[in-house]
């Protein structure tokens, strides 16, 4: 089937099995790899991206429903060299290890703090219930997203 | 102005950001399922879906039939590939049983997930389409998923081996004959508890992936895979596809996680490369997660009997272990190592006399084959010596803090010669334990408990302790001959300046979110006085860095660090002998500060590296003798483990109406020496406290009676959330190592060891106004709840004993 999808900005048009998920053509078909799959349950929220502005998990949508739509990956989010706000604050926070979890969880970070400015740091750990990382204990998560919080919100990290 | 003050500002113990975030934060880094290989055929198993089953027949020709499959084996197909069974490097002893296993099975299943038949096919989809339709014909045969079951040879799993025991090993360390029997006689105190260390899986986020290249006209392969152990892999790879060593190559690329999961040599890295170089294109494979739950090794598995002797002031003089511990279907790389690694720390962080009795079985069971696993072997020991602490305690009628305070190693007992001969280097862990007793305001806790687990109370406090040696920096190679382990325990390291005074690392240990490339360019930094932004760390490649040992057991640092720290050495000692040529001194009047030589007491007379580098480059005017490069290679073997130590604190409150445990408050002291990176240890500490906590509250590898898993997904195996756990506050106390020129320990498994006792000791100390003694793990709200209910009808029980 025949979809075009506006991804990064960018509109694309390929032909895709009907089965296809979003996640692996936005990885396989576009390139784009920096969204990972870490499950096959819709669970651990690697795949986590934008759809329309909104944070999803791109394995429990097929590329067909995402036809016409605009999509946004981790790709997009530093430009000209210079990293979002929420990609610095996980650097400066130290709240990515391995790294694997984090396109996911700054794609997640960035919805929550969209739904809820100015999240405490119990909305942040529920915020992100969908999103598993086993490096960090999420210390370290949870403090990035409160700072970036922080940050656009104007008041002291 | 002197030269003193010209020298940059130290960047060792300072909270650098990493240089590795930016490329993982944007998506820029690339794991091995990333790569982009043209032409390259997708691998999938057909996994068995019986725990033990003979294999009748395996029909692939419906597999074949389907457009798009290019290949399709059996495991007796695949047969002749094999040069040597898969390899278990640790033959703990000369009896040890090692039955030979090949990456897919040829005739016989032992486990479920047991790989029996692969395809190849042109995309993964199709590949995963055609396993479905391979036919294998099964025996089944009865399953072995219990430990004692096991051991009584009911049904024996590897009839070669005649039995399911696969070694008895034993550490028993007397002053004299009998000293332990004695000690255990004349014992005013005696405890006997017995712990079950469940089954766990590693679980890292980026699911195992591969990916072989091969060159045929070339001669050589390239195997990419999401693995710890590069170099490893790649001796092993050689030797078990008959393939010369030197024309393997491995790359690790950007590698999601470990925790010793990635540790290992695994069937599905063999199968690529072998049915690459067969078919001549490249072939790879990409792990579903529900299939990782069975293919990936799983961590702990013991049952574990430990019984401690104390003299009536509660001091321990003995010390009893044994251990039955789980295999698995067959031996992976290190698996009948892991409780070995545990056998030395029974008595934890006390002093003891030469009075310790440990012996471990092994047993064959169907179910996945165990190894390594955050803290292997030593989570599992600190576990039940912590636990057991805890019920001398008890029966002393003493605080947890002060029993352990009773029997601490003393810090004027250090260097401290154990038991076992091993040397304990440094600690202070009364140091430790007052610190983390005074973070949590231990007196006030306990008064707020006084208060709060009052009769009839449904929320009780509980107040959890737990002490560690972490015992890692795996490790001297003397050490490891001596406990029968194939290979060495070195690490090694070059620093070679380049002409424009820019730095290149070699590493041979393997980062897999360890930020080794930050801390290591932190080290060199500070050795030569040059930014570490010009220094560039080469690792994870056998062709850019052709030795190493890899990362696991904390030993990055500690082994590979040092290593690094060494060449440093090397590299300015060759360089003074040009610069004292440049400065027409001899080199021994030479002192390097801050990155420039200068003759002593002449500060006016010197000359910067970067002149010394460019006049090693250019070669036009060096001393006679002298090659021209500024690099060094340095192969460092350890002289001793590193012994970071500390002592953790948290607080539970448990509802005794729904069994759930609320876990409020967790501190942990942990004392790693000197630390590189202040913001790397915390991390560390966090994500390894989680790890421990998972294990005490969360996580359990569930088997039927047929020995089927029955959580193998992430939606059933319950890996904590951020709203699962609570903060982890970090502290710390500083014990320099002496053992090597850094002062640094290991850092990486510390949290996971220290945390899972100090959690279930929390949660006992809640429950024992109500006569519970031990909650088993993980302590989910259903197994409190039942545990709760168990004592409540003993403690009714005995009430009505008098009565009836």
């Amino acid at each position: 089937m025949e979809v075009t999808i506006t991804v990064n900005g960018v509109a694309h048009t390929n032909d895709v099995e009907p089965r296809t998920l979003l996640v692996h053509h936005v990885r396989e078909n576009l390139g784009l790899t920096g969204t990972n799959v870490g499950c096959d349950t819709s669970s651990c929220g690697a795949c986590t991206l934008h759809l329309d502005g909104e944070a999803v998990k791109s394995c429990t949508i097929l590329a067909v429903q995402a036809d016409g739509h605009r999509v946004d990956t981790i790709e997009s989010l530093a430009t000209d060299g210079v990293l979002h706000p929420m990609q610095q604050a996980f650097m400066e926070n130290h709240g990515l290890q391995c790294g694997y979890c984090t396109p996911g969880m700054v794609m997640a970070a960035i919805g929550l703090l969209d739904e809820n400015p100015n999240p405490t740091e119990e909305e942040v750990r529920y915020g992100l219930e969908g999103n598993l990382c086993r490096c960090t204990g999420y210390h370290n998560i949870v403090k990035s997203v409160l700072a970036a919080a922080a940050a656009t919100n104007g008041a002291p990290a | 102005m002197s030269i003193t003050e010209e020298r940059p500002a130290a960047v060792i113990g300072t909270s650098m950001l990493r240089r590795e975030d930016p490329a993982l934060l944007t998506g820029e880094a690339k794991f091995t399922n990333d790569l982009n290989i043209p032409g390259a055929l997708y691998l999938a198993a057909l996994r068995s879906p019986y725990a033990h089953a003979k294999i009748l027949s395996v029909d692939v020709s419906a597999a074949l039939a389907l457009p798009g499959v290019v290949a399709a084996y059996s495991g007796a197909d695949l047969a002749s590939l094999w040069a040597a069974p898969m390899p278990c490097a640790w033959p703990v002893t000369a009896d040890m049983k090692n039955p030979p296993h090949y990456p897919v099975a040829i005739d016989k299943a032992c486990y479920v997930g047991d790989a029996v038949a692969v395809v190849l096919a042109k995309d993964d989809r199709i590949a995963h389409d055609a396993i479905e339709l391979i036919n294998v014909e099964y025996e089944p045969l009865p399953a072995v998923i219990d430990l004692e079951d096991a051991l009584s040879d009911r049904v024996v799993i590897h009839a070669d081996a005649g039995t399911n025991k696969a070694y008895t090993w034993d550490l028993k360390c007397e002053s004299h004959e009998g000293a332990v029997d004695e000690a255990f006689a004349a014992a005013t105190y005696t405890v006997r508890e017995r712990y079950i260390q469940q089954r766990l899986l590693p679980m890292f986020m980026e699911p195992r992936a591969c990916a072989s290249v091969p060159q045929p006209f070339g001669g050589d392969v390239t195997l990419y895979s999401a693995t710890q152990i590069p170099h490893i892999l790649k001796v092993m790879a050689a030797l078990t596809l008959g393939i010369p060593e030197q024309q393997v190559r491995v790359v690790a690329p950007a590698v999601g996680g470990g925790f010793g999961g990635k540790l290992n040599v695994y069937a599905e890295e063999l199968l690529c490369v072998a049915l690459s170089r067969k078919h001549a294109v490249p072939v790879r494979w990409n792990e579903e997660r529900s299939e990782n739950s069975m293919s990936t090794i799983h961590g702990r598995g013991q049952i574990q009997s430990i019984e401690l002797a104390a003299d009536a002031n509660g001091k321990l003089t003995a010390v009893r272990v044994r251990i039955i511990g789980d295999m698995g279907a067959y031996l992976q790389l290190v698996t009948p190592g892991v409780p070995l690694l545990g056998a030395f720390l029974y008595a934890g962080v006390y002093d003891i006399p030469t009075a310790y009795d440990f012996s471990c079985t092994s047993v064959f069971t169907t179910m996945t084959p165990t190894d390594a696993y955050r803290g292997a072997g030593r989570p599992e020991a600190t576990y039940a010596i912590e636990r057991a602490m805890d019920a001398l305690a008890a029966q002393v009628g003493v605080d947890p803090m002060e029993i352990r305070r009773r029997n601490f190693i003393r810090k004027e007992q250090f260097p401290y010669t154990a038991f076992s001969g091993l040397t304990y280097d440094s600690g202070d862990h009364q140091a430790a334990a007052d610190k983390a007793a005074e973070m949590i305001d231990y007196t006030g806790l306990r008064a707020r408990q006084a208060a709060q687990n009052v009769e009839g109370s449904t929320k009780r406090l509980g107040i959890g302790v737990s002490s560690y040696f972490e015992m890692c920096g795996l490790a001297p190679s003397r050490v490891l001959a001596s406990l029968n382990y194939s290979a060495g325990g070195w690490e090694a390291a070059t620093v070679r300046i380049l002409a424009t005074n820019k730095v290149q690392v070699v590493t041979g240990s393997t980062p897999h979110g360890q930020g080794h490339e930050t801390s290591w360019s932190m080290i060199v930094a500070d050795k030569l006085g040059v930014a570490p932004e010009d220094v560039d760390v080469l690792h994870s490649d056998t062709a850019l860095s052709p030795l190493g040992l890899d990362t696991y057991g904390s030993r990055s640092l500690v082994v590979g660090g040092v290593a690094i720290d060494m060449a440093c050495d090397r590299v300015i000692d060759k360089a003074r002998k040009i610069a004292a040529h440049q400065l027409e001194a001899a080199p021994e009047d030479v002192e390097f500060i801050g990155g420039t030589f200068s003759v002593k007491g002449s500060p006016d007379r010197s000359t910067p590296l970067a002149a010394v580098a460019f006049a090693a480059f250019t070669a036009h005017d060096l001393p006679e003798g002298v090659e021209p490069n500024l690099e060094a290679h340095v192969t460092y073997d350890p002289p001793n483990f590193s012994w970071p130590f500390g002592t953790h604190i948290c607080v539970v409150e448990v509802d005794t109406e729904t069994g759930a445990v609320d876990l409020q408050q967790y501190v942990a002291v942990d004392d790693c020496g000197n630390q590189i990176n202040p913001l790397i240890v915390n991390g560390q500490v966090h994500g390894g406290v989680v790890q421990g906590i998972a294990q005490a509250l969360f996580e359990i590898a569930s088997f039927d009676e047929n020995g089927n898993l029955l959580n193998g997904s992430l939606a059933e195996y319950m890996v904590p959330a951020a709203c699962d756990v609570p903060p982890v506050t970090t502290g710390h106390t500083i014990t320099p190592s002496p053992t090597n020129a850094l002062g640094v320990k290991g850092i990486g498994e510390a949290g996971t060891i220290g945390a899972a006792p100090c959690v279930i000791n929390a949660v006992v100390d809640a429950l024992s106004g109500l006569g519970v003694t031990d909650v088993e793990m993980p302590a989910s709200p259903m197994r409190v709840w039942n545990t709760i209910n168990r004592a409540k009808a003993a403690a009714a029980a005995t009430n009505n004993g008098g009565n009836s």
